[in-house]
């Protein structure tokens, strides 16, 4: 989509109301999810951006205090844009989940008392995920107003963002359903995953998967896809991030692939300039090419099988400055201009 | 200035049995721990490479191409001093069986084995990967010490697993073995008891109201399987504690030694510290950081400014002199002077990354004065095969 031409509807995920951006360890993915998250929010919208694993990632990312169990704002965007941040606790979760539907009162603070709520948080497998996500969940579907019902009724948030766990565990982290099937067949644990199983497999919902453009990462984001695919969830676009400008020409770059750039050329020209064309820089400079040469072609194969996945993809560039939250921003506006918000 | 890291001296010493990778996700981790059992095993040392998820390339230089938990020679590598290098791949699953079986008696562990909550709890509880990893960690320290004259491994290198919290896995003895001590299940226990235990009765009102808010909240068959699988398990209460409280005796012993392992970014510095600041709480032995994939150019002698501005300079020669014969580009520039600009402006762009990683390493140094650091260049392609791990760990020896 040509930049610029965006409209309020015009984007490659119209309806989609949950983003879960997932990646290999080290590729940026709650960097990419906060700056989608950013230009999610942008013509005054309200974007949710959440982490489940208490890393304290996204407040570190706009360089705000560590977000805890309650929604708070950490970011405006264009036109009464707003972000809220949110790191999600399983207990909290948990003991809000039991109040909201169970009214359980004395129960709740025994349970708590006896270890009850450690062991279903922390060691009661699968029920972990199901009530993080179930979090999310509820997040995605809340209306504006307590008891506002129906299809009219304004959401609270026009977008959630999740920041996942990384590709290696994002497909049995959001195959609930699968994770207590055996172990909870009825109940409302069981409930509460079909609902949420259902959410996730529907329109509504998208997975993205970020990369860099390096063998281990796209192998990762390969693999990703199809172990979300085997569980049937609907696999969004590919994020390539930190792609870095290639500064030699095709035809430099063949040249100095095959260790062919003239070294007497090279140091008549720095001789010219007056930097010391000692053995030392010339080979340097030289070896720098080479080497760059060589990064490039891998590049070039990691984008070719990146582009065999023939999901839309989005090329973010690698910051010099690092990440701040201004470089975000410049991501957030990167990613608008190529249609994924 | 921060001491350097001797990884030489680190591994040529025998007193070092145990040499632990800790890091974030994503920074090399696994490339670091199998470069220095590499390197330790061609000095002369008999070495074990336990890793827990290696990329599958690393994984084949290694010869580790399947899960079996079994620790398998690495072959050719130089064998000339006397050493030997084995790998393994950690499978969680089969671990924790292990264990099972080797505590619970046979019809107990047939009935463990097969319960569902078991079943579940050995392949997804959040921890389950820490644990094992440690509890592997133990069972290769006897096996290596099982004939102490010919000892199988004189060296155990683990890469830890890729924690969601950075020192999972030195929480994860302790939490397990809390989680079995604990009241909670003991009172799940109970009524799966024949005559539950006396001290029960005080507690009886809030075990009622618990066990049937976890049956409204589970369902009844969870209930009954957890119960199923905490009676059967009691029987080895006993064996569970007493080897977690020995996993976490063998991790701050004399004779292990933990390296951290980060990347020269804002994130994996800040993890790093969080590391290097843990390990001091508990009391763990660190031998020093590992700066890993720090950018480096060829020619330091030349500044970035510098090289942009030779660029430009080399610009305004060619264009202003038309006497020129060479052939010439769209620009004014010929072409042969136009690949030197690139040059300049590539060298321009890279030295202003390694100034970057060099001041981010600075002020981690600065901020944790003392700690013994070395740090490996970047490599312009991933490893994948001994040759390749051979250069890191002569990168990580300083040379």
């Amino acid at each position: 989509m040509a930049p610029g031409a965006a409209s309020v509807r015009d984007t490659d995920w119209d309806g989609v109301r949950l983003h879960v951006v997932t990646g290999k360890g080290g590729t940026g993915k709650t960097t990419v999810a906060a700056a989608l998250a950013l230009a999610l929010a942008g013509q005054g919208r309200r974007v949710l951006l959440a982490e489940v694993e208490g890393r304290q990632g996204i407040s570190q990312t706009f360089d705000v205090a560590p977000l805890a169990s309650i929604e708070a704002r950490i970011a405006h965007a264009a036109q009464g844009g707003e972000v809220f941040g949110l790191s999600v606790d399983a207990k909290a979760a948990l003991l809000e989940y039991l109040h909201m539907y169970y009214k359980l009162g004395r129960a709740g603070g025994l349970l708590e008392k006896f270890g009850a709520i450690d062991f279903a948080t922390t060691i009661a497998p699968g029920v972990r995920d199901v009530l993080l996500i179930g979090k999310v969940y509820e997040a995605v579907r809340r209306r504006k107003e307590h008891r506002a019902k129906g299809p009219g009724a304004a959401r609270a948030y026009d977008a959630v963002v999740l920041d996942a766990p990384p590709t290696g565990r994002v497909a049995r982290f959001l195959n609930v359903n699968h994770e207590v099937a055996d172990l909870a067949r009825v109940g409302p644990i069981r409930s509460q995953a079909d609902s949420i199983t259902a959410m996730l497999k529907s329109p509504q919902t998208v997975v993205h998967v970020v990369t860099l453009l390096e063998e281990m990462p796209v192998q990762e984001t390969v693999d990703a896809i199809a172990e979300l695919r085997a569980v049937g969830m609907p696999v969004g676009g590919v994020v390539v991030n930190q792609v870095r400008e290639t500064i030699l020409t095709p035809k430099a770059l063949k040249t100095a692939a095959r260790s062919a750039i003239s070294r007497e050329d090279v140091a008549a020209d720095l001789s010219r300039v007056k930097v010391r064309a000692t053995d030392a820089i010339v080979d340097g400079l030289l070896a720098e090419a080479r080497d760059h040469a060589e990064r490039v072609a891998l590049e070039h194969e990691a984008a070719k099988v990146i582009a065999d996945l023939r999901r839309p993809t989005y090329r973010l560039p690698s910051l010099s400055e690092g990440v701040d939250a201004n470089g975000i921003r410049e991501l957030a506006d990167t990613l608008v201009a190529q249609g994924m918000a | 200035m921060a001491p350097v890291l001797d990884i030489d001296a680190l591994i040529g010493d025998p007193q070092t049995r145990v040499v632990v990778c800790c890091g974030a996700g994503g920074v090399g981790k696994t490339t670091v721990a199998a470069a220095l059992g590499l390197r330790a095993a061609e000095s002369g040392r008999r070495v074990v490479v336990l890793t827990i998820d290696p990329a599958r390339r690393l994984a084949q230089s290694l010869g580790v191409t399947t899960l079996d938990n079994t620790p398998r020679p690495v072959l050719s590598i130089d064998v000339a001093q006397g050493g030997s290098l084995d790998a393994m791949m950690l499978d969680m699953k089969r671990t924790f069986d292990e264990v099972v079986m080797a505590h619970a008696a046979p019809d107990k562990a047939e009935q463990i084995l097969a319960n569902p909550f078991y079943q579940a709890v050995s392949s997804s509880f959040a921890g389950t990967q820490e644990y094992m990893a440690m509890e592997k960690l133990g069972q290769l320290r006897l096996e290596a010490d099982r004939n102490p004259d010919h000892p199988r491994w004189d060296l155990i290198v683990v890469d830890t697993p890729p924690s969601r919290s950075a020192l999972d896995f030195l929480d994860a003895p302790k939490r397990l073995g809390s989680f079995l001590d604990g009241r909670f299940i003991r009172i799940l226990a109970a009524p799966a008891k024949v005559g539950g235990r006396a001290y029960l009765k005080v507690f009886t009102t809030g075990v009622n109201i618990v066990t049937t808010a976890m049956t409204r909240l589970l369902g009844g068959q969870m209930l009954t399987d957890v119960q199923t699988f905490v009676a059967a398990l009691d029987t080895m209460f006993g064996g569970f504690r007493e080897r977690a409280d020995h996993t976490y005796a063998l991790l701050s012993d004399s004779a292990t030694r933990f390296i951290v392992v980060a990347a020269p970014e804002r994130d994996a510095l800040r993890e790093a510290a969080y590391f290097v600041d843990r390990l001091d709480e508990e009391g763990m032995p660190l031998a020093g950081l590992v700066v890993n994939r720090v950018y480096r150019v060829s020619a330091p002698g030349l500044s970035a400014a510098r090289a942009l501005a030779a660029a430009e300079e080399l610009d305004d020669i060619e264009n202003g002199s038309t006497s020129n014969g060479s052939s010439k580009g769209s620009s004014g520039v010929s072409e042969s002077t136009a690949i030197t600009q690139a040059l300049l402006r590539l060298h321009a762009v890279q030295a202003e990354i390694a100034g970057r990683h060099q001041s981010l390493a600075k002020r981690f140094i600065a901020g944790h004065p003392g700690i013994p650091t070395v740090e490996v260049p970047a490599a312009s392609q991933d490893i994948h095969d001994l040759v390749g791990l051979r250069a890191v760990g002569e990168a990580l020896a300083g040379q």
